[in-house]
């Protein structure tokens, strides 16, 4: 039972990370019908960029924000203008070939331009763990659910409570109606391009530690932050929460109880089983065939 | 009831969208090789009630039955086995398709087997009639090129033709004439009359261009809010009190 | 009279590369042999996606089944033509099979969920050892006698190779021309105009996805005997991604798209690991993330691919 509770911990831990990758996935869709192939990779070059700061004598704190500031301009702004904008007028799949592209292009720049090999990443937590009503809980877990849990909330309230973020709202809902209220809908998807580049680095400072920063450590991230979206509704935000915890409990009993070979296989098979059933995700809304 | 009244029976169709009832109880026959022209506000249910009728939503209640048989919520792909075509209210062709491969698609599936026609010839044995279409279109200088490059009237002449392709018993046409260059309209018209005459299927035709339908229909339905408000010849139906009430209300 | 010339054309090339193997080294060869193998596969992946548009990221599995296929029963002793059956079928009922989430959901959806399909049968490939020697993967795979003809040499396991890469492309082109290649279109271009014309969109859907699985199927038995070794590295989902590329850079839904798709994901790379000039040693580390940049500024120039090129310009040209 204590195992099985622990295990279930730690899943949740995981999974919000996923849910953070997940959430900004949910977030450009919303606002801008952008599907990002390469949001791995914005995960990936983030934990690089720490990763240099803290090399180059920085406390992580101010190396995070580094990150951040340059994740907004470079995978926020840069990746807008420059990809998306001319792109995103022919469809859905010239974007996706695009940001398939973009992902290969960020991968083997890593590679070839500084390593391929993995890299030992500080935890932001104490190690060690400790023990409560007769489980083991580690400090790095509960460390990752408080940092996601805050910036989930923080998210929320921007969304729900200021101008700013209902205007956001607005226009992923409905953008013609939102751009009749006369609502700015350019710096709207604008904002959600930041955000989305803002949870990427927390993403990164999180799974960093455990994944280590590799080159290629986004293909895993990048493929369960989407089926996180799908497997709870991409049209919903809460959807991207709900799958992310879900893969990642799920992900941590098979490896324990079933296999760890076929870890990697549960989100996947969770995710087939979702779209032959119910292909608008757990909490999605139907969207009606359009004539 | 004889034969001829039971060649298409709406019966009290309804359909829901949430509280909003799109089709609110509506029932008409139709005869063959007869043409009824349906009219009505924007928003009182035509499309809704063609989709209804067309497998393309299930409706709330109600029945279609087409020939004597139940087909009500069938599957589109069922209804074109049974010889009913439409058009659609927005452009729908395929767009990377020369005119003439768009004609012939819509009647390729139509001869024999899928077997067999992987062994067909590449017009599938109806080039000639997709050439005959074009002809009766006049689309004869634009029959090789993409059909998503030409204009958006050439479109909507081709989105019809292909409609017609399979000889059809029963075509349902949305609104045919929105988008049509109006010198292009009476053209249209003759057209319809000429397939109508030749071919002999029924049409049920959605148009807001009233010149249009009360020349081409014999009988006209008006439709208001879900339901039908008036029904019968055409000069009946545009003299008619509710219905002039209804279009100058809005 | 335009077509024939075409046709003629067509055949000298194909002769050409046929005699190029007299005069070029072994490692030359054996890349041009590797080239024909994977076109088989992007050749089916453009019917799928180009021609039918059905978004998949799942064509290195189906390759892999095959060549999996090919080097348990080669090994087995079976006959080569025999084994090049069995893995079509399997392939082709695996592909139908996957064409089901194809029935649900669309594109970008579609594309994780073969995406998905991939990395399963990867582990699968990985984890297996009985069956696939798991991450030692299986050796010895044996070249075929075929006819009492031995192919065991390079240029005639090379020209083999060539001469079923032909009969495919040859069966390919027929059925594209045949009224199905129209009904292919017809479901990528409206799938929901295309029902309410009597075209069966779940038939085609579930076969385009079939038959191209199938191609890469029959790739993936002439890859096992060409390389005489496999394991799960060349069926990860990456090489999903080059072959999807692959048809795309070269010109989604033409023919010949693929042939020239091909060279830029296959040929190139290799013949850049195999040079020795310093300038281009800077290029093999350096190639996939110029080949990345270069699909997105193609998508944002270009999306028809580089076939379209020739269009692109009578268009401009034809302009006043």
């Amino acid at each position: 039972m204590g195992e099985l509770v622990q295990l279930v911990v730690s899943g949740v831990a995981t999974g919000a990370i996923y849910s953070l990758a997940a959430l900004g996935f949910t977030l450009l869709w919303q606002a801008s019908g952008t599907i990002n192939f390469a949001q791995g990779e914005f995960v990936m070059l983030p934990a690089f960029a720490m990763l240099f700061c803290v090399l180059a004598g920085m406390p992580l704190w101010l190396g995070v924000l580094a990150a951040c500031a340059a994740a907004m301009i470079v995978l926020g702004w840069g990746f807008k203008r420059l990809i998306v904008d001319p792109l995103i007028r022919h469809g859905v799949i010239p974007l996706v070939i695009a940001t398939l592209g973009l992902s290969t292009f960020l991968k083997t720049t890593v590679r070839a331009g500084y390593s391929a090999e993995a890299h030992q990443f500080g935890s932001p937590f104490p190690g060690g763990v400790f023990r409560i009503a007769g489980i083991n809980v580690s400090w790095a877990d509960v460390g990752t659910l408080l940092v996601a849990g805050i910036i989930v909330i923080a998210l929320q309230t921007f969304v729900t409570r200021t101008v700013t973020g209902r205007a956001m709202q607005a226009v992923a809902q409905n953008t013609e109606a939102a751009r009749v209220l006369g609502i700015d809908v350019k710096r709207m998807v604008l904002y959600t391009f930041l955000i989305n580049a803002v949870l990427a680095v927390v993403a990164a400072l999180l799974i960093t530690p455990t994944y280590l920063a590799k080159f290629d450590m986004g293909d895993s991230i990048g493929l369960k932050a989407f089926l996180a979206a799908i497997i709870g509704g991409f049209n919903q935000t809460r959807g991207a929460l709900l799958g992310g915890v879900l893969i990642g409990v799920l992900e941590n009993l098979v490896g324990f109880y079933v296999s760890p070979a076929y870890k990697e296989g549960v989100a996947l098979m969770l995710f087939l089983g979702v779209i032959l059933v119910r292909p608008e995700g757990l909490l999605g809304k139907v969207e009606e065939r359009k004539v | 009831m004889s034969a001829a009244e039971r060649f298409l029976e709406v019966r009290d169709v309804v359909k829901h969208y949430g509280a909003i009832r799109a089709v609110d109880g509506v029932t008409f026959t139709l005869a063959p090789g007869e043409i009824v022209g349906v009219i009505g506000p924007n928003g009182s249910g035509k499309t809704t009630l063609f989709n209804s009728i067309l497998g393309q939503i299930r409706p709330t209640s109600g029945s279609v039955a087409f020939r004597g048989e139940d087909v009500t919520g069938m599957a589109p792909l069922e209804l074109a086995r049974r010889g009913v075509g439409r058009t659609f209210q927005t452009l729908q062709v395929f767009g990377q398709l020369s005119v003439r491969d768009n004609l012939i698609a819509a009647a390729q599936e139509f001869q024999g087997s899928m077997i067999r026609r992987m062994f067909a010839a590449p017009d599938a044995g109806v080039g000639r009639r997709a050439d005959e279409m074009i002809e009766l279109f006049r689309l004869g200088h634009v029959a090789d090129l993409k059909a998503g490059t030409l204009s958006y009237g050439q479109q909507k002449l081709i989105d019809i033709a292909m409609a017609f392709m399979p000889a059809p018993r029963l075509v349902l046409l949305d609104e045919p004439c929105a988008g049509v260059n109006p010198s292009l309209v009476e053209e249209l018209r003759e057209l319809l009359v000429t397939l109508n005459r030749t071919q002999g299927g029924s049409f049920v035709v959605i148009e807001h261009n009233m010149d249009f339908i009360m020349k081409l229909c014999p009988h006209v339905i008006c439709m208001v809010e879900g339901k039908v408000l008036a029904e019968g010849v055409p000069a009946e139906v545009q003299a008619n009190r509710a219905v002039l009430e209804a279009y100058l209300g809005n | 009279m335009k077509a024939g010339i075409k046709l003629v054309l067509l055949g000298a090339a194909i002769l050409a590369l046929a005699a190029s193997a007299l005069y070029l080294k072994r490692s030359d060869v054996y890349l041009l042999s590797l080239y024909a193998v994977y076109l088989m596969a992007t050749f089916g992946l453009n019917l799928t996606v180009g021609y039918a548009g059905q978004m998949s990221l799942g064509q290195a599995a189906f390759f892999g089944i095959g060549a999996y296929v090919a080097a348990i029963l080669l090994k087995l002793g079976w006959p080569f033509l025999l084994v090049l059956l069995v893995a079509a079928v399997v392939c082709f009922l695996v592909g139908l099979a996957l064409g089901f989430p194809a029935l649900r959901v669309q594109h970008h959806y579609l594309a994780f969920a073969t995406l998905g399909f991939n990395v399963l049968v990867y582990l699968v490939m990985r984890n297996e050892e009985k069956i696939t020697g798991g991450t030692y993967g299986i050796s010895a795979i044996p070249r075929p006698t075929i006819l009492g003809v031995d192919l065991n040499g390079h240029v005639a396991y090379y020209w083999f190779t060539l001469g079923s890469l032909v009969a495919l492309g040859a069966l390919l082109w027929w059925l594209l021309r045949s009224p199905w290649g129209r009904a292919f279109a017809a479901l990528r271009d409206n799938p929901i105009r295309a029902e309410s014309l009597g075209i069966n969109i779940t038939a085609y859907t579930l076969l385009a996805f079939a038959i191209g699985a199938a191609c890469a199927g029959v790739g993936g038995v002439y890859f096992a005997s060409l390389v005489e070794f496999i394991e799960p590295g060349p069926f990860h989902f990456s090489t999903s991604l080059m072959m999807l590329l692959a048809v795309i850079v070269g010109g989604q839904g033409r023919f010949f798209g693929p042939v020239v798709g091909t060279i830029v994901i296959i040929l190139v790379p290799e013949l850049l690991r195999s040079s020795s000039a310093p300038w281009l040693k800077f290029m093999q580390v350096w190639y996939l993330a110029v080949f990345g940049v270069g699909v997105v500024l193609l998508m944002v120039w270009l999306p028809g691919g580089l076939l379209s090129i020739p269009e692109r310009f009578a268009r401009k040209a034809g302009k006043p």
